[in-house]
């Protein structure tokens, strides 16, 4: 049998939803059900006065109205951050309360403070309508640069400072910095984007009152995680009454880690009036309350030698939290972006400083990529600039200050198995024609026309992680994952895996993996995941780990299951364990003909006794069955890498960018599927352009989001976009047995210092700041010229 | 509130439905058809295109009262006899879908696109597309999904 790991396996989850049959939570109706609509301040930054409820609970259909003081009555907890970050001076972060409905105070707009249930989604919007909410508004604090000097939102947080992060040691660079030739500057500011999923949030909750069971249909990707927190911290329910179901979701990209107000508010309301729930965001509401991306504003030094070797980097970052520190918030801006910091470079010292703050806007967590693209961002403009002011080529720079040598301690923390740098740089720069730029530009210019060359090369630290790692550095839960393979007595395979598919073809990929590892056809396994009722407990899916960290467990699993399956042939065929070899999804005693296949071991395993041709005894000690699981825990992160390298052409009339040409060159170990990879390239790639010319999360001085529909913020359509091309190098991943690295996240890293450098190259080195809309493209193209007529 | 009879996937349909009840609304709310999906307030994401009388709309701007008489093919009515549509198979070998969220209206956009244009420049694909937004696939394997079927049909 053919080896499925490495074939473009068309996915087993399209025709349901080519034909319109995937079920997502929205598609999801419960007979006798209710309708949410949540009622949200309208103001960043509020103390609440009083809400007057009476008028809308008179109101047709209204079946309850619920508010913060109901939360509070009944003592259910909030929101959490689940990363604990010290300080540079030991002390721990400071974190406010953030109750699933404001009580006392609203600290963004889009904050909730009631939510009205009704017979029909118009009666609840009516009604909605009619919640009175008096508010005392204070000013509120919505520029980052300005927050720490700005009056406290939250009561006892000084500054609104969550934590003064340090990695790395000043006294080394500092030392460093005086052995430079050079010190190249740079101020940025990583702009704050919405990760925006197409499918809007939701939820439906049914609340069993027989068995006094709450399930939650939700748009999550971690449903465990989901219910795990609900349980223990909102005290929604004991864990063994509530179920979450994450059905089919309409992508994640980080906004659906967490578990939201939504959530904790339906499922204990829906105990409380004992009826159905569905509650769906509309888009705006999403806009306003999803967890939010990037935001950072940051200055960095690299001190240089005259012949372009890296001395040393600071990296001083502000960091938005928004109001609240939600699940990843806290530790996207430390250490899943410090030790990023160098990028892929030999760096003899350096630091990460970060002060993360709080803001009356929303909450700012993982979005695609998380702190690594803000990372590589900083580092990979830097190294630009560098190469800029020492009359350098960017690839030979870069080149320059790559480790040849694997495993790579990198500067900061990341132990680094594998990689080879210099071949990636190499084909990428092959495979864009690098060397035929300056013909190219001549012709844009022959057109009146600017064009600039970027290049960027990256590594990240993904497959999040080693739990005993992540712990040490402050999560509050172990990051390995689950898995389990059940036989059926007939021969099928059922893998269960605590990871989530919202996109990434799971049914698909571990299938394969399965397959290969079972010798069993692909028809013949699915794999299962979003339920907390049919698998174990999983840690979910994000920071390109499903494979990496859940693709390995369901590897183990199939590793034990095959192991009794020897032990369980070896019997049949009356050989010892040791002769038996397992090869092609067959039992075979060594230099023999004798052998089972796993099936009939299968079949044998649920049949242990002797009934006319039945004659399948277990060997002594064994159960009955071929059921196995396995949690897998990381030894280590996984470290994909690679360069991109993209061309762009300016026109200086309208400062349009088109986006000309782009080369993805990546290095993710072992591939299972590349037609699936490929499509996370793309799309990773999407995402990183739209931040780099498109996408841009902006609120006003008091606190309103102005871009709060697809009116007004720009996601990328198929008209903005090229055709990408990609290649791909290989070294293995050392610290899982497929040799696999994550590919999710990679892309949208790599993407927005590409772009931006090839746009900044256009502009003869100009600075300019994301994302390079035509506006702000157009005046520098205009500044330009004035200051060229200038030197002539 | 007010009487239409509809054809939808080549099933009459006769509804007496309020007069504020968009297309998307009649299609998910009250005949189930939830493969038609919703994922913005404006308009602006396509991922509710059905064809209303072989053209393709935005099913959430249109007011189901209007369309009395109409004939209405959504996702669910794209395939025959379980033999998938020719567009449909090209997204599903090209890998043109991942979510899958918006892949209703992407493809029900595409599949009017080649009835306009039997062999459209990638340029042409990617501008009809322009009102159907996709946060998952970069858009690269959609355009080649609407090649591999338009060199099929």
């Amino acid at each position: 049998m053919a080896s499925l790991v490495g074939s473009r396996v068309e996915r087993k989850e399209d025709k349901r939803f080519l034909t319109g049959k995937g079920r997502y939570t929205s598609d999801i109706n419960i007979a006798n059900q209710t309708y949410a609509i949540f009622i949200r301040s309208p103001h960043a930054r509020a103390k609440i006065k009083k809400i007057d409820t009476s008028k809308a609970l008179k109101s047709s259909g209204v079946v309850e109205i619920l508010t913060g003081e109901h939360i509070a009555q009944d003592k259910i907890g909030g929101l959490i951050a689940g990363w604990a970050i010290r300080s540079e001076d030991g002390s721990e972060m400071k974190c406010p309360a953030n109750p699933p409905l404001a009580k006392d105070s609203v600290n963004f707009v889009g904050d909730p403070v009631a939510v009205v249930f009704a017979e029909t989604l118009d009666e609840a919007r009516a009604a909605a309508d009619l919640v009175k909410v008096d508010y005392k508004v204070l000013k509120a604090v919505s520029n980052l640069g300005e927050a720490m000097n700005s009056e406290a939102i939250h009561d006892g947080i000084d500054k609104n400072l969550c934590y003064d992060w340090l990695l790395g040691d000043r006294q080394k660079v500092k030392e460093a910095f005086e052995k430079a030739d050079r010190i190249i500057k740079l101020d940025i500011t990583n702009n704050r984007l919405i990760p925006n999923a197409m499918e809007p949030r939701a939820c439906v909750i049914d609340y069993n009152t027989a068995s006094e069971e709450i399930t939650c249909y939700t748009t999550s990707q971690n449903p465990h995680l989901s219910r795990l927190i609900m349980s223990a911290f909102g005290g929604v329910a004991p864990e063994n009454k509530l179920r979450v179901v994450a059905p089919d979701v309409g992508g994640g990209f980080g906004s659906k880690i967490n578990l939201y107000n939504e959530e904790i508010v339906c499922s204990w309301a829906s105990k409380k009036i004992e009826r159905p729930i569905k509650w769906v965001a509309e888009r705006t509401e999403s806009f306003l309350t999803d967890t939010h991306g990037r935001d950072h504003i940051t200055h960095a030094e690299l001190a240089v030698t005259n012949d372009g070797k890296f001395l040393g980097f600071k990296n001083e970052t502000i960091a938005n939290l928004g109001a609240y520190a939600r699940v990843f918030g806290t530790v996207t801006p430390t250490y899943l972006f410090g030790p990023c910091a160098t990028g892929v470079y030999i760096m003899p010292a350096a630091y990460s400083n970060v002060k993360a703050v709080y803001t009356n806007t929303a909450p700012v967590d993982a979005y695609r990529g998380a702190g690594r693209p803000e990372a590589t961002y900083t580092i990979e403009r830097i190294v630009d600039k560098a190469a800029m002011e020492l009359g350098m080529d960017p690839i030979e720079i870069r080149m320059k200050n790559f480790p040849t040598e694997f495993p790579f301690k990198q500067t900061l923390v990341h132990q680094i198995d594998s990689g080879d740098y210099v071949a990636g740089l190499n084909k990428a720069k092959e495979m864009a024609d690098y060397d035929g730029f300056a013909a190219r530009k001549k012709e844009s210019e022959s057109k009146g026309k600017l064009r600039g060359i970027g290049v960027t090369s990256y590594f990240e630290a993904c497959g999040i992680a080693p739990s005993p790692v992540v712990m040490m550095l402050g999560c509050g839960v172990g990051l390995w994952e689950s898995a389990e393979v059940r036989f059926n007595p007939t021969g099928q395979v059922t893998v269960y895996t605590g990871s989530h598919s919202h996109g990434q073809s799971h049914q698909t990929t571990f299938a394969q993996i399965a397959a290969d590892e079972l010798g069993v056809p692909i028809e013949n396994i699915d794999v299962v995941h979003g339920d907390t009722d049919k698998g174990t407990f999983g840690m979910g899916t994000y920071g390109s780990r499903s494979l990496t960290v859940g693709g390995i467990a369901i590897v183990n699993a199939c590793k034990k299951i095959v192991n009794k399956g020897k032990r369980i042939a070896a019997k049949m065929l009356e050989a010892s364990p040791d002769e038996v070899d397992f090869k092609n999804g067959e039992f075979v005693v060594a230099k023999s003909n004798k052998k089972k296949t796993i099936g009939e071991v299968a079949f044998a395993s649920y049949l242990p006794g002797v009934r006319d041709e039945v004659k399948s005894p277990l060997p002594e000690g064994d159960e009955p069955g071929l059921i196995e699981s396995s949690f897998f825990d990381p030894a280590n992160f996984s470290f994909p890498a690679g360069s991109h390298i993209c061309e762009v052409e300016i026109d200086p009339e309208t400062g349009h960018v088109k986006l000309d040409k782009y080369t993805a060159v990546d290095d993710f170990g072992t591939i299972v599927n590349p037609l699936i990879v490929e499509g996370q390239v793309h799309g990773g790639l999407a995402q990183g352009i739209g931040q780099a010319l498109y996408e841009n999360a902006q609120y006003d001085d008091s606190g309103q989001l102005i871009t709060a529909s697809y009116m007004d913020y720009t996601m990328p359509r198929a008209d903005d976009l090229p055709d990408f091309n990609l290649g791909f190098t290989c070294t293995k991943a050392t610290t899982n047995p497929l040799g696999v690295k994550g590919c999710g996240e990679a892309g949208t890293i790599a993407a927005t210092p590409t772009v931006m450098n090839a746009v900044i190259n256009a502009l003869g080195g100009k600075e300019i700041s994301l994302p390079a809309t035509a506006e702000k493209v157009w005046k520098a193209c205009k500044e330009m010229k004035k200051s060229n007529a200038k030197a002539a | 509130m007010k009487k239409i009879a509809i054809e939808v996937n080549g099933k009459k349909v006769s509804k007496e439905i309020q007069d504020h009840t968009t297309l998307s609304g009649l299609l998910r709310d009250i005949l189930n058809l939830t493969g038609t999906h919703i994922g913005c307030d404006t308009s602006q994401c396509g991922a509710c295109v059905v064809h209303v009388d072989g053209k393709s709309i935005k099913s959430c701007t249109a007011l189901a009262a209007d369309l009395d008489g109409s004939k209405v093919t959504t996702i669910e009515g794209l395939a025959s006899n379980g033999k998938l549509h020719p567009m449909q198979e090209a997204f599903k070998k090209m890998h043109g879908l991942q979510c899958g969220f918006c892949t209703p209206g992407m493809v029900m956009s595409a599949v009017d696109l080649l009835k306009n244009k039997k062999n459209p420049s990638d340029q042409e694909i990617r501008d009809w597309l322009e009102g159907n937004i996709c946060r998952c696939t970069g858009y690269h394997n959609i355009v080649a999904a609407v090649k591999e079927a338009a060199s099929k049909m």
